[in-house]
Protein backbone atom coordinates (compact mmCIF):
# COMPACT_ATOMS: atom_id res chain seq x y z
CA UNK A 1 0.00 0.00 0.00
CA UNK A 2 2.65 2.63 0.87
CA UNK A 3 4.06 2.26 -2.60
CA UNK A 4 0.65 3.41 -4.01
CA UNK A 5 0.45 6.04 -1.90
CA UNK A 6 4.07 7.28 -2.81
CA UNK A 7 3.17 6.36 -6.67
CA UNK A 8 -0.08 8.85 -6.01
CA UNK A 9 1.90 11.35 -4.53
CA UNK A 10 4.25 11.57 -7.49
CA UNK A 11 1.81 10.81 -10.31
CA UNK A 12 -1.59 13.40 -8.74
CA UNK A 13 -0.14 15.89 -6.51
CA UNK A 14 -3.78 17.28 -6.22
CA UNK A 15 -5.52 18.74 -3.25
CA UNK A 16 -8.15 15.23 -3.07
CA UNK A 17 -5.14 12.96 -2.83
CA UNK A 18 -3.85 14.11 -0.11
CA UNK A 19 -6.26 12.56 1.80
CA UNK A 20 -5.63 8.57 2.66
CA UNK A 21 -9.18 7.62 2.30
CA UNK A 22 -9.49 9.15 -1.39
CA UNK A 23 -5.88 7.28 -2.34
CA UNK A 24 -7.69 4.19 -1.07
CA UNK A 25 -11.11 4.80 -2.85
CA UNK A 26 -9.19 5.29 -6.17
CA UNK A 27 -7.14 2.63 -5.99
CA UNK A 28 -11.03 0.18 -4.96
CA UNK A 29 -12.55 2.03 -7.88
CA UNK A 30 -9.60 0.92 -10.28
CA UNK A 31 -10.06 -2.72 -8.88
CA UNK A 32 -13.70 -2.67 -8.65
CA UNK A 33 -14.48 -1.03 -12.32
CA UNK A 34 -12.52 -3.90 -13.87
CA UNK A 35 -13.82 -6.84 -12.38
CA UNK A 36 -17.49 -5.19 -13.25
CA UNK A 37 -17.10 -4.26 -16.71
CA UNK A 38 -15.82 -7.88 -17.65
CA UNK A 39 -19.11 -9.30 -15.76
CA UNK A 40 -21.30 -7.19 -16.73
CA UNK A 41 -20.73 -8.14 -20.48
CA UNK A 42 -22.04 -11.54 -19.63
CA UNK A 43 -25.06 -10.36 -17.22
CA UNK A 44 -26.10 -8.24 -19.46
CA UNK A 45 -25.54 -10.92 -22.59
CA UNK A 46 -27.59 -13.48 -20.29
CA UNK A 47 -30.23 -11.35 -19.63
CA UNK A 48 -29.72 -11.37 -15.73
CA UNK A 49 -29.93 -8.29 -14.90
CA UNK A 50 -33.15 -8.99 -12.53
CA UNK A 51 -30.92 -12.08 -11.34
CA UNK A 52 -28.25 -9.73 -9.81
CA UNK A 53 -30.09 -7.47 -8.61
CA UNK A 54 -32.08 -9.88 -6.49
CA UNK A 55 -28.62 -10.91 -4.89
CA UNK A 56 -27.69 -7.70 -4.47
CA UNK A 57 -30.83 -6.64 -2.51
CA UNK A 58 -30.79 -9.93 -1.22
CA UNK A 59 -27.65 -8.86 0.39
CA UNK A 60 -29.65 -6.89 3.68
CA UNK A 61 -31.06 -10.70 4.29
CA UNK A 62 -27.46 -11.80 4.67
CA UNK A 63 -26.92 -9.21 6.65
CA UNK A 64 -29.40 -10.08 9.05
CA UNK A 65 -28.93 -13.36 9.30
CA UNK A 66 -25.07 -12.57 10.46
CA UNK A 67 -26.54 -10.20 13.09
CA UNK A 68 -28.75 -12.49 14.16
CA UNK A 69 -25.84 -15.16 14.69
CA UNK A 70 -24.12 -12.48 16.43
CA UNK A 71 -21.20 -11.78 13.96
CA UNK A 72 -19.58 -8.21 13.87
CA UNK A 73 -18.64 -8.37 10.17
CA UNK A 74 -21.53 -10.26 8.28
CA UNK A 75 -19.62 -10.74 5.32
CA UNK A 76 -18.52 -14.35 5.34
CA UNK A 77 -22.55 -14.89 6.35
CA UNK A 78 -23.42 -12.80 3.02
CA UNK A 79 -21.37 -14.54 0.56
CA UNK A 80 -22.17 -17.83 2.22
CA UNK A 81 -25.83 -16.88 2.29
CA UNK A 82 -25.11 -15.29 -1.38
CA UNK A 83 -23.94 -18.35 -3.13
CA UNK A 84 -27.04 -20.22 -1.12
CA UNK A 85 -29.29 -18.15 -2.81
CA UNK A 86 -27.75 -18.31 -6.64
CA UNK A 87 -27.97 -22.09 -6.73
CA UNK A 88 -31.59 -21.63 -5.09
CA UNK A 89 -32.33 -19.35 -7.78
CA UNK A 90 -30.75 -22.08 -10.83
CA UNK A 91 -32.75 -24.67 -9.36
CA UNK A 92 -35.99 -22.91 -8.95
CA UNK A 93 -35.66 -21.31 -12.58
CA UNK A 94 -35.28 -25.32 -13.34
CA UNK A 95 -37.93 -27.12 -11.52
CA UNK A 96 -40.74 -24.90 -11.97
CA UNK A 97 -42.54 -24.16 -14.64
CA UNK A 98 -42.91 -20.38 -13.84
CA UNK A 99 -41.08 -17.57 -16.01
CA UNK A 100 -37.72 -16.93 -14.66
CA UNK A 101 -38.92 -13.11 -14.29
CA UNK A 102 -41.53 -14.25 -11.51
CA UNK A 103 -39.29 -16.95 -9.56
CA UNK A 104 -36.80 -13.87 -9.46
CA UNK A 105 -39.17 -11.27 -8.12
CA UNK A 106 -40.38 -13.32 -5.78
CA UNK A 107 -37.46 -14.32 -4.60
CA UNK A 108 -36.24 -10.70 -4.34
CA UNK A 109 -39.40 -9.19 -2.59
CA UNK A 110 -39.25 -12.38 0.15
CA UNK A 111 -35.43 -11.35 0.76
CA UNK A 112 -36.07 -7.63 0.83
CA UNK A 113 -39.12 -8.09 3.07
CA UNK A 114 -37.75 -10.58 5.63
CA UNK A 115 -33.95 -8.52 5.48
CA UNK A 116 -35.89 -5.56 7.28
CA UNK A 117 -38.35 -7.27 9.14
CA UNK A 118 -35.60 -8.66 11.03
CA UNK A 119 -32.74 -5.62 10.97
CA UNK A 120 -35.75 -3.16 11.96
CA UNK A 121 -36.47 -5.00 15.14
CA UNK A 122 -36.70 -2.69 18.05
CA UNK A 123 -35.93 0.56 15.48
CA UNK A 124 -32.80 0.03 14.75
CA UNK A 125 -32.46 -0.14 11.09
CA UNK A 126 -30.88 3.31 10.90
CA UNK A 127 -27.62 1.71 11.53
CA UNK A 128 -27.62 -0.61 8.60
CA UNK A 129 -28.22 2.23 5.94
CA UNK A 130 -24.99 2.35 5.18
CA UNK A 131 -25.32 -1.06 3.51
CA UNK A 132 -27.91 0.84 1.33
CA UNK A 133 -26.17 3.42 0.14
CA UNK A 134 -22.62 2.45 0.54
CA UNK A 135 -19.25 3.99 1.73
CA UNK A 136 -16.48 3.77 -0.62
CA UNK A 137 -14.28 6.43 1.61
CA UNK A 138 -14.67 4.01 4.42
CA UNK A 139 -12.56 0.95 2.50
CA UNK A 140 -9.58 0.02 4.68
CA UNK A 141 -6.52 -1.56 3.30
CA UNK A 142 -7.16 -5.19 4.29
CA UNK A 143 -10.32 -4.71 1.85
CA UNK A 144 -8.93 -3.98 -0.90
CA UNK A 145 -6.87 -6.91 -0.64
CA UNK A 146 -9.80 -8.65 -0.95
CA UNK A 147 -10.85 -6.83 -3.79
CA UNK A 148 -7.76 -7.23 -5.34
CA UNK A 149 -8.16 -11.11 -4.70
CA UNK A 150 -11.46 -11.08 -6.11
CA UNK A 151 -10.17 -9.53 -9.13
CA UNK A 152 -7.42 -11.74 -9.57
CA UNK A 153 -9.51 -14.97 -9.40
CA UNK A 154 -12.32 -13.19 -11.51
CA UNK A 155 -9.52 -12.57 -14.20
CA UNK A 156 -8.13 -16.49 -13.97
CA UNK A 157 -12.12 -17.89 -14.32
CA UNK A 158 -12.48 -15.66 -17.21
CA UNK A 159 -9.00 -16.70 -19.26
CA UNK A 160 -10.68 -20.51 -18.61
CA UNK A 161 -14.34 -20.34 -18.79
CA UNK A 162 -15.16 -17.21 -21.15
CA UNK A 163 -15.49 -19.71 -24.45
CA UNK A 164 -17.88 -21.52 -22.44
CA UNK A 165 -19.88 -18.51 -20.75
CA UNK A 166 -19.83 -17.62 -24.34
CA UNK A 167 -21.85 -19.92 -26.31
CA UNK A 168 -23.89 -20.47 -23.05
CA UNK A 169 -25.32 -16.78 -23.34
CA UNK A 170 -25.93 -17.66 -27.28
CA UNK A 171 -27.95 -20.67 -27.18
CA UNK A 172 -28.28 -23.41 -24.24
CA UNK A 173 -29.03 -26.71 -27.14
CA UNK A 174 -26.03 -25.10 -29.39
CA UNK A 175 -23.43 -25.55 -26.29
CA UNK A 176 -25.00 -28.90 -24.90
CA UNK A 177 -24.26 -30.02 -28.53
CA UNK A 178 -20.82 -28.80 -28.40
CA UNK A 179 -20.33 -30.53 -25.11
CA UNK A 180 -20.67 -28.42 -22.65
CA UNK A 181 -22.21 -29.46 -19.11
CA UNK A 182 -25.00 -26.26 -19.49
CA UNK A 183 -26.56 -26.58 -15.94
CA UNK A 184 -23.03 -26.98 -14.39
CA UNK A 185 -21.38 -23.77 -16.35
CA UNK A 186 -24.44 -21.61 -15.75
CA UNK A 187 -24.37 -22.21 -11.83
CA UNK A 188 -21.26 -21.56 -11.47
CA UNK A 189 -21.54 -17.98 -13.32
CA UNK A 190 -24.56 -17.99 -11.03
CA UNK A 191 -22.45 -17.82 -8.14
CA UNK A 192 -19.42 -16.38 -9.32
CA UNK A 193 -21.94 -12.85 -9.77
CA UNK A 194 -23.68 -13.46 -6.52
CA UNK A 195 -20.12 -13.79 -4.71
CA UNK A 196 -18.75 -10.69 -6.56
CA UNK A 197 -21.84 -8.37 -5.92
CA UNK A 198 -22.25 -9.29 -2.13
CA UNK A 199 -18.31 -8.80 -1.75
CA UNK A 200 -18.60 -5.40 -3.21
CA UNK A 201 -21.91 -4.51 -2.10
CA UNK A 202 -20.65 -2.17 1.22
CA UNK A 203 -19.07 -0.02 -0.92
CA UNK A 204 -21.14 0.56 -3.65
CA UNK A 205 -24.39 0.20 -2.05
CA UNK A 206 -27.29 -2.22 -2.12
CA UNK A 207 -29.57 0.73 -3.84
CA UNK A 208 -26.89 0.72 -7.00
CA UNK A 209 -25.00 -1.34 -6.96
CA UNK A 210 -26.70 -3.33 -10.04
CA UNK A 211 -26.17 -0.40 -11.73
CA UNK A 212 -22.28 -0.78 -11.61
CA UNK A 213 -23.04 -4.08 -12.90
CA UNK A 214 -25.43 -3.33 -16.11
CA UNK A 215 -24.96 0.52 -17.30
CA UNK A 216 -21.40 -0.16 -18.62
CA UNK A 217 -22.22 -2.88 -20.61
CA UNK A 218 -25.17 -2.00 -21.59
CA UNK A 219 -23.55 1.41 -22.81
CA UNK A 220 -20.75 -1.12 -24.08
CA UNK A 221 -23.55 -2.45 -26.05
CA UNK A 222 -25.08 -0.36 -28.05
CA UNK A 223 -21.56 0.26 -30.08
CA UNK A 224 -19.48 -2.82 -30.48
CA UNK A 225 -19.23 -5.46 -32.96
CA UNK A 226 -17.50 -8.08 -31.78
CA UNK A 227 -16.34 -9.54 -28.32
CA UNK A 228 -13.04 -7.95 -28.17
CA UNK A 229 -14.41 -4.48 -28.22
CA UNK A 230 -16.98 -5.08 -25.85
CA UNK A 231 -15.08 -5.94 -23.23
CA UNK A 232 -12.53 -2.94 -24.17
CA UNK A 233 -14.99 -0.48 -24.00
CA UNK A 234 -16.72 -1.62 -20.67
CA UNK A 235 -13.94 -1.42 -18.81
CA UNK A 236 -13.03 1.58 -19.81
CA UNK A 237 -16.24 2.64 -19.34
CA UNK A 238 -16.44 1.59 -15.66
CA UNK A 239 -12.93 2.79 -14.94
CA UNK A 240 -13.53 5.94 -16.63
CA UNK A 241 -17.16 6.67 -14.27
CA UNK A 242 -15.12 5.41 -11.46
CA UNK A 243 -12.56 8.17 -11.50
CA UNK A 244 -14.98 10.64 -12.75
CA UNK A 245 -17.87 9.55 -9.81
CA UNK A 246 -15.39 9.27 -7.51
CA UNK A 247 -13.99 13.12 -8.02
CA UNK A 248 -17.48 14.42 -8.40
CA UNK A 249 -18.74 12.94 -4.82
CA UNK A 250 -15.59 14.26 -3.39
CA UNK A 251 -16.22 18.05 -4.32
CA UNK A 252 -20.41 17.70 -4.35
CA UNK A 253 -20.10 15.63 -1.03
CA UNK A 254 -22.35 13.30 -1.93
CA UNK A 255 -22.85 9.39 -1.80
CA UNK A 256 -19.66 7.88 -3.87
CA UNK A 257 -21.61 5.05 -5.58
CA UNK A 258 -24.75 6.51 -6.69
CA UNK A 259 -22.39 9.31 -8.47
CA UNK A 260 -20.60 6.48 -9.92
CA UNK A 261 -23.57 5.53 -11.34
CA UNK A 262 -24.71 8.78 -12.69
CA UNK A 263 -21.76 8.95 -14.53
CA UNK A 264 -22.09 5.60 -15.70
CA UNK A 265 -25.71 6.15 -16.56
CA UNK A 266 -24.32 9.19 -18.88
CA UNK A 267 -21.94 6.86 -20.74
CA UNK A 268 -25.01 4.83 -21.67
CA UNK A 269 -26.84 8.21 -22.53
CA UNK A 270 -24.49 9.17 -24.80
CA UNK A 271 -24.06 5.66 -26.57
CA UNK A 272 -27.87 4.79 -26.98
CA UNK A 273 -27.73 7.50 -30.18
CA UNK A 274 -24.98 6.14 -31.63
CA UNK A 275 -26.75 2.35 -31.51
CA UNK A 276 -27.78 2.33 -35.46
CA UNK A 277 -24.37 3.17 -36.79
CA UNK A 278 -23.05 0.25 -35.52
CA UNK A 279 -25.79 -2.50 -36.31
CA UNK B 1 -20.60 -26.57 -55.26
CA UNK B 2 -21.55 -29.24 -57.30
CA UNK B 3 -25.19 -31.08 -57.07
CA UNK B 4 -25.47 -34.65 -57.34
CA UNK B 5 -28.67 -35.47 -59.26
CA UNK B 6 -30.73 -38.65 -57.94
CA UNK B 7 -29.80 -40.89 -60.99
CA UNK B 8 -26.12 -40.31 -60.36
CA UNK B 9 -25.94 -41.31 -56.79
CA UNK B 10 -24.92 -44.34 -56.79
CA UNK B 11 -21.89 -43.39 -58.87
CA UNK B 12 -21.42 -40.34 -56.21
CA UNK B 13 -21.64 -43.01 -53.24
CA UNK B 14 -19.06 -45.26 -54.83
CA UNK B 15 -16.45 -42.25 -55.79
CA UNK B 16 -17.10 -40.54 -52.16
CA UNK B 17 -14.57 -40.59 -48.88
CA UNK B 18 -17.74 -41.94 -46.87
CA UNK B 19 -16.42 -45.33 -45.95
CA UNK B 20 -20.34 -46.31 -45.67
CA UNK B 21 -19.25 -48.58 -42.89
CA UNK B 22 -19.51 -46.66 -39.77
CA UNK B 23 -22.98 -46.50 -38.21
CA UNK B 24 -24.93 -45.02 -35.42
CA UNK B 25 -27.11 -48.11 -34.21
CA UNK B 26 -30.34 -47.25 -32.16
CA UNK B 27 -31.87 -50.28 -30.45
CA UNK B 28 -35.25 -50.45 -28.41
CA UNK B 29 -35.08 -46.47 -28.00
CA UNK B 30 -37.04 -44.55 -25.97
CA UNK B 31 -37.82 -41.29 -24.54
CA UNK B 32 -40.83 -40.59 -21.50
CA UNK B 33 -41.23 -37.13 -20.35
CA UNK B 34 -42.48 -36.96 -17.05
CA UNK B 35 -45.68 -39.65 -17.78
CA UNK B 36 -45.39 -39.03 -21.14
CA UNK B 37 -44.56 -41.49 -23.89
CA UNK B 38 -43.00 -39.52 -26.35
CA UNK B 39 -40.93 -42.37 -28.40
CA UNK B 40 -41.27 -46.20 -27.54
CA UNK B 41 -39.59 -49.15 -29.14
CA UNK B 42 -37.28 -47.44 -31.91
CA UNK B 43 -34.41 -49.55 -33.74
CA UNK B 44 -32.11 -47.74 -36.34
CA UNK B 45 -29.39 -48.40 -37.79
CA UNK B 46 -27.85 -45.15 -39.93
CA UNK B 47 -24.65 -45.48 -42.33
CA UNK B 48 -22.44 -42.96 -42.67
CA UNK B 49 -22.41 -40.87 -46.08
CA UNK B 50 -26.17 -41.60 -45.99
CA UNK B 51 -28.87 -38.21 -45.60
CA UNK B 52 -31.82 -39.64 -43.56
CA UNK B 53 -34.63 -37.89 -43.18
CA UNK B 54 -37.10 -37.71 -40.24
CA UNK B 55 -40.80 -37.12 -41.39
CA UNK B 56 -43.99 -37.18 -38.95
CA UNK B 57 -46.83 -34.96 -37.71
CA UNK B 58 -46.33 -32.28 -35.29
CA UNK B 59 -45.42 -33.84 -32.02
CA UNK B 60 -44.73 -36.85 -33.44
CA UNK B 61 -41.38 -36.78 -31.44
CA UNK B 62 -38.74 -35.86 -34.38
CA UNK B 63 -37.20 -33.26 -32.16
CA UNK B 64 -37.38 -35.08 -29.05
CA UNK B 65 -35.39 -37.92 -31.02
CA UNK B 66 -32.68 -35.80 -31.92
CA UNK B 67 -32.41 -33.90 -28.63
CA UNK B 68 -31.98 -37.82 -27.13
CA UNK B 69 -29.59 -38.38 -29.29
CA UNK B 70 -28.04 -35.03 -27.75
CA UNK B 71 -27.94 -36.15 -24.46
CA UNK B 72 -30.46 -33.11 -23.70
CA UNK B 73 -33.09 -35.32 -23.29
CA UNK B 74 -32.53 -38.96 -21.14
CA UNK B 75 -33.46 -42.19 -23.23
CA UNK B 76 -33.80 -45.63 -22.65
CA UNK B 77 -32.18 -48.11 -24.61
CA UNK B 78 -28.78 -48.21 -26.14
CA UNK B 79 -27.16 -45.48 -28.47
CA UNK B 80 -24.10 -46.90 -29.75
CA UNK B 81 -21.47 -45.55 -32.58
CA UNK B 82 -19.51 -48.01 -34.01
CA UNK B 83 -16.49 -46.76 -35.67
CA UNK B 84 -15.05 -48.93 -38.56
CA UNK B 85 -11.58 -47.78 -38.85
CA UNK B 86 -10.67 -48.27 -34.82
CA UNK B 87 -12.84 -51.23 -34.53
CA UNK B 88 -14.55 -49.67 -31.67
CA UNK B 89 -17.97 -48.89 -29.98
CA UNK B 90 -18.64 -44.97 -28.88
CA UNK B 91 -20.62 -42.46 -27.80
CA UNK B 92 -21.02 -40.63 -31.36
CA UNK B 93 -19.46 -37.44 -31.91
CA UNK B 94 -22.69 -34.81 -32.44
CA UNK B 95 -23.06 -31.93 -34.76
CA UNK B 96 -26.00 -30.22 -34.34
CA UNK B 97 -28.12 -27.34 -36.72
CA UNK B 98 -31.34 -25.75 -34.67
CA UNK B 99 -34.28 -25.25 -36.20
CA UNK B 100 -34.05 -22.14 -35.82
CA UNK B 101 -31.12 -20.15 -33.31
CA UNK B 102 -32.80 -18.32 -30.45
CA UNK B 103 -30.32 -15.85 -29.30
CA UNK B 104 -30.19 -12.15 -28.22
CA UNK B 105 -29.89 -11.01 -31.54
CA UNK B 106 -28.68 -7.52 -30.36
CA UNK B 107 -25.68 -9.34 -29.03
CA UNK B 108 -22.53 -8.19 -30.40
CA UNK B 109 -21.10 -11.74 -31.05
CA UNK B 110 -19.50 -11.61 -34.06
CA UNK B 111 -19.25 -15.08 -36.72
CA UNK B 112 -15.82 -15.15 -35.39
CA UNK B 113 -16.55 -14.89 -31.90
CA UNK B 114 -19.03 -17.54 -31.79
CA UNK B 115 -16.23 -19.88 -33.80
CA UNK B 116 -13.36 -19.39 -31.65
CA UNK B 117 -15.64 -19.69 -28.48
CA UNK B 118 -16.48 -23.24 -30.35
CA UNK B 119 -13.21 -24.02 -31.20
CA UNK B 120 -10.05 -22.60 -28.94
CA UNK B 121 -9.24 -22.21 -25.69
CA UNK B 122 -8.18 -18.86 -26.25
CA UNK B 123 -10.81 -16.51 -24.27
CA UNK B 124 -12.47 -14.41 -27.22
CA UNK B 125 -12.88 -10.99 -25.15
CA UNK B 126 -8.37 -11.00 -26.10
CA UNK B 127 -9.83 -11.15 -29.82
CA UNK B 128 -8.81 -13.70 -32.60
CA UNK B 129 -4.80 -15.08 -33.66
CA UNK B 130 -4.44 -14.50 -37.06
CA UNK B 131 -4.24 -18.57 -37.63
CA UNK B 132 -8.15 -18.64 -35.77
CA UNK B 133 -8.96 -16.36 -38.67
CA UNK B 134 -7.70 -18.01 -41.34
CA UNK B 135 -9.12 -21.44 -40.01
CA UNK B 136 -12.72 -20.29 -39.72
CA UNK B 137 -12.82 -18.44 -43.17
CA UNK B 138 -11.78 -21.79 -44.39
CA UNK B 139 -14.49 -23.91 -42.50
CA UNK B 140 -16.45 -20.91 -43.29
CA UNK B 141 -15.78 -21.35 -47.27
CA UNK B 142 -16.93 -24.94 -47.25
CA UNK B 143 -20.83 -23.16 -47.15
CA UNK B 144 -19.60 -20.45 -49.19
CA UNK B 145 -19.78 -18.15 -46.33
CA UNK B 146 -16.40 -16.80 -45.63
CA UNK B 147 -17.21 -13.03 -46.30
CA UNK B 148 -19.50 -13.34 -42.80
CA UNK B 149 -16.70 -13.85 -40.65
CA UNK B 150 -16.77 -10.11 -38.85
CA UNK B 151 -20.89 -9.80 -39.15
CA UNK B 152 -22.58 -10.07 -35.96
CA UNK B 153 -24.74 -13.07 -35.53
CA UNK B 154 -27.88 -10.83 -35.18
CA UNK B 155 -26.96 -9.10 -38.58
CA UNK B 156 -27.03 -12.45 -40.58
CA UNK B 157 -30.14 -13.40 -42.75
CA UNK B 158 -31.85 -16.60 -42.21
CA UNK B 159 -30.66 -18.54 -44.53
CA UNK B 160 -26.65 -17.08 -43.33
CA UNK B 161 -27.53 -17.96 -40.00
CA UNK B 162 -27.72 -21.77 -40.69
CA UNK B 163 -24.94 -21.86 -43.23
CA UNK B 164 -22.56 -20.66 -40.52
CA UNK B 165 -24.18 -22.92 -38.04
CA UNK B 166 -23.96 -25.75 -40.41
CA UNK B 167 -20.27 -25.01 -41.06
CA UNK B 168 -19.73 -24.91 -37.04
CA UNK B 169 -21.50 -28.07 -36.54
CA UNK B 170 -18.50 -30.05 -39.21
CA UNK B 171 -16.02 -28.33 -36.76
CA UNK B 172 -14.52 -30.72 -35.19
CA UNK B 173 -16.07 -33.63 -38.10
CA UNK B 174 -18.79 -35.18 -35.95
CA UNK B 175 -20.01 -38.55 -36.74
CA UNK B 176 -23.75 -37.60 -36.67
CA UNK B 177 -24.95 -34.50 -37.84
CA UNK B 178 -28.13 -33.69 -36.38
CA UNK B 179 -30.63 -30.75 -38.56
CA UNK B 180 -34.13 -30.07 -36.84
CA UNK B 181 -35.94 -28.42 -39.98
CA UNK B 182 -32.73 -26.37 -40.83
CA UNK B 183 -34.55 -24.43 -43.90
CA UNK B 184 -38.10 -23.51 -42.37
CA UNK B 185 -37.77 -19.80 -42.71
CA UNK B 186 -35.29 -19.38 -44.99
CA UNK B 187 -36.58 -18.38 -49.02
CA UNK B 188 -36.75 -21.13 -51.86
CA UNK B 189 -33.04 -19.40 -52.85
CA UNK B 190 -31.60 -20.32 -49.50
CA UNK B 191 -33.23 -23.60 -49.20
CA UNK B 192 -32.31 -24.87 -52.48
CA UNK B 193 -28.23 -23.66 -51.46
CA UNK B 194 -28.76 -25.45 -48.24
CA UNK B 195 -29.84 -28.91 -49.12
CA UNK B 196 -27.31 -28.90 -51.82
CA UNK B 197 -24.30 -28.13 -49.43
CA UNK B 198 -25.81 -30.91 -47.44
CA UNK B 199 -26.31 -33.36 -49.97
CA UNK B 200 -22.43 -32.87 -51.24
CA UNK B 201 -21.36 -32.70 -48.22
CA UNK B 202 -22.45 -36.25 -46.73
CA UNK B 203 -20.50 -37.83 -49.57
CA UNK B 204 -16.95 -35.37 -48.70
CA UNK B 205 -16.95 -36.15 -44.82
CA UNK B 206 -17.63 -39.39 -43.44
CA UNK B 207 -20.73 -38.73 -41.18
CA UNK B 208 -24.21 -39.53 -41.46
CA UNK B 209 -26.70 -36.90 -41.58
CA UNK B 210 -30.18 -37.09 -39.95
CA UNK B 211 -32.77 -34.15 -40.99
CA UNK B 212 -36.13 -33.20 -39.67
CA UNK B 213 -37.97 -31.62 -42.35
CA UNK B 214 -41.36 -30.80 -43.70
CA UNK B 215 -39.96 -30.03 -47.28
CA UNK B 216 -41.04 -33.23 -48.58
CA UNK B 217 -39.97 -32.41 -51.99
CA UNK B 218 -36.39 -31.62 -50.75
CA UNK B 219 -36.41 -34.69 -49.09
CA UNK B 220 -37.48 -36.42 -52.07
CA UNK B 221 -35.01 -35.15 -54.10
CA UNK B 222 -31.55 -35.27 -51.72
CA UNK B 223 -32.85 -38.14 -48.78
CA UNK B 224 -31.38 -41.39 -49.43
CA UNK B 225 -33.19 -43.32 -46.59
CA UNK B 226 -36.93 -41.53 -45.01
CA UNK B 227 -37.81 -42.35 -41.72
CA UNK B 228 -41.22 -41.89 -41.09
CA UNK B 229 -42.20 -41.30 -37.20
CA UNK B 230 -45.31 -41.06 -34.77
CA UNK B 231 -44.04 -41.74 -31.73
CA UNK B 232 -42.81 -44.55 -32.89
CA UNK B 233 -40.66 -45.95 -36.41
CA UNK B 234 -43.75 -46.55 -38.55
CA UNK B 235 -42.11 -47.11 -42.17
CA UNK B 236 -38.50 -46.79 -43.50
CA UNK B 237 -37.07 -46.64 -47.31
CA UNK B 238 -36.36 -45.14 -50.03
CA UNK B 239 -38.17 -41.62 -50.17
CA UNK B 240 -40.19 -43.36 -53.28
CA UNK B 241 -41.15 -46.53 -51.02
CA UNK B 242 -42.01 -44.44 -48.42
CA UNK B 243 -44.08 -41.67 -50.33
CA UNK B 244 -45.98 -44.59 -52.38
CA UNK B 245 -46.48 -46.63 -49.01
CA UNK B 246 -50.56 -46.89 -49.53
CA UNK B 247 -50.19 -47.57 -45.85
CA UNK B 248 -48.51 -43.90 -44.87
CA UNK B 249 -50.92 -42.20 -47.48
CA UNK B 250 -54.22 -43.91 -46.55
CA UNK B 251 -53.51 -43.68 -42.86
CA UNK B 252 -51.27 -40.69 -42.49
CA UNK B 253 -52.10 -38.68 -45.38
CA UNK B 254 -54.15 -35.85 -43.22
CA UNK B 255 -51.02 -35.41 -42.04
CA UNK B 256 -49.48 -33.51 -44.92
CA UNK B 257 -52.44 -31.11 -45.22
CA UNK B 258 -49.97 -28.31 -45.22
CA UNK B 259 -47.77 -30.18 -47.34
CA UNK B 260 -50.23 -32.26 -49.61
CA UNK B 261 -49.75 -30.69 -52.75
CA UNK B 262 -45.90 -31.42 -52.53
CA UNK B 263 -46.45 -34.62 -52.17
CA UNK B 264 -48.76 -35.21 -54.90
CA UNK B 265 -46.82 -33.28 -57.02
CA UNK B 266 -43.55 -35.16 -56.16
CA UNK B 267 -45.07 -38.43 -56.98
CA UNK B 268 -46.31 -37.54 -59.89
CA UNK B 269 -43.11 -36.01 -60.80
CA UNK B 270 -41.22 -39.33 -60.17
CA UNK B 271 -43.98 -41.42 -62.32
CA UNK B 272 -43.40 -39.00 -65.24
CA UNK B 273 -40.02 -39.09 -64.96
CA UNK B 274 -39.06 -42.21 -63.12
CA UNK B 275 -36.41 -40.23 -60.72
CA UNK B 276 -35.96 -42.10 -57.58
CA UNK B 277 -33.37 -44.31 -55.69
Amino acid sequence: MESWYFLIDKLLPFAWTHHIFMKNALLAVLLVGPMFGIMGTMVVNNKMAFFSDTIGHSALTGIAIGILFGFQDPLWIMVFFSIFLAIAISLLKHYTTASTDTVIGAVSATMVALGIVILSRGGGFAKFSRFLIGDLLSITPKEIYLLLFALTIIIILWTVMFNKFLLLSVNTTLARSRGIPVRLVETLFCIVIAVIVTISIQWVGILVINSFLILPAAAARNVSINMRNYHTISVTITIFSGIIGLLLSYYWSTATGATIALVAALFYLITLPLKPRFT
Amino acid sequence: MHLIKMNDKAIARAQSKACGLCCTKLESFGVTIGKTEILRDINLHIHCGELTALIGPNGAGKTTLLKAIMGEVPYTGTLRFLDIKNCQTRKPLVGYVPQKLEFDSGSPTSVLDLFSAGLTARPVFLGHTTRQREHTAKILSVVQAEHLLDRRLGDLSGGELQRVLLALALEPCPDLLLMDEPVSGVDAHGRELFYNMVSSLRQDYDLSIILVSHDLVMVARHADRVLFIDHTLLCSGTPQEVFSSENIRRTYGYVFQGGINDQDSFLTEHKIKGVGA
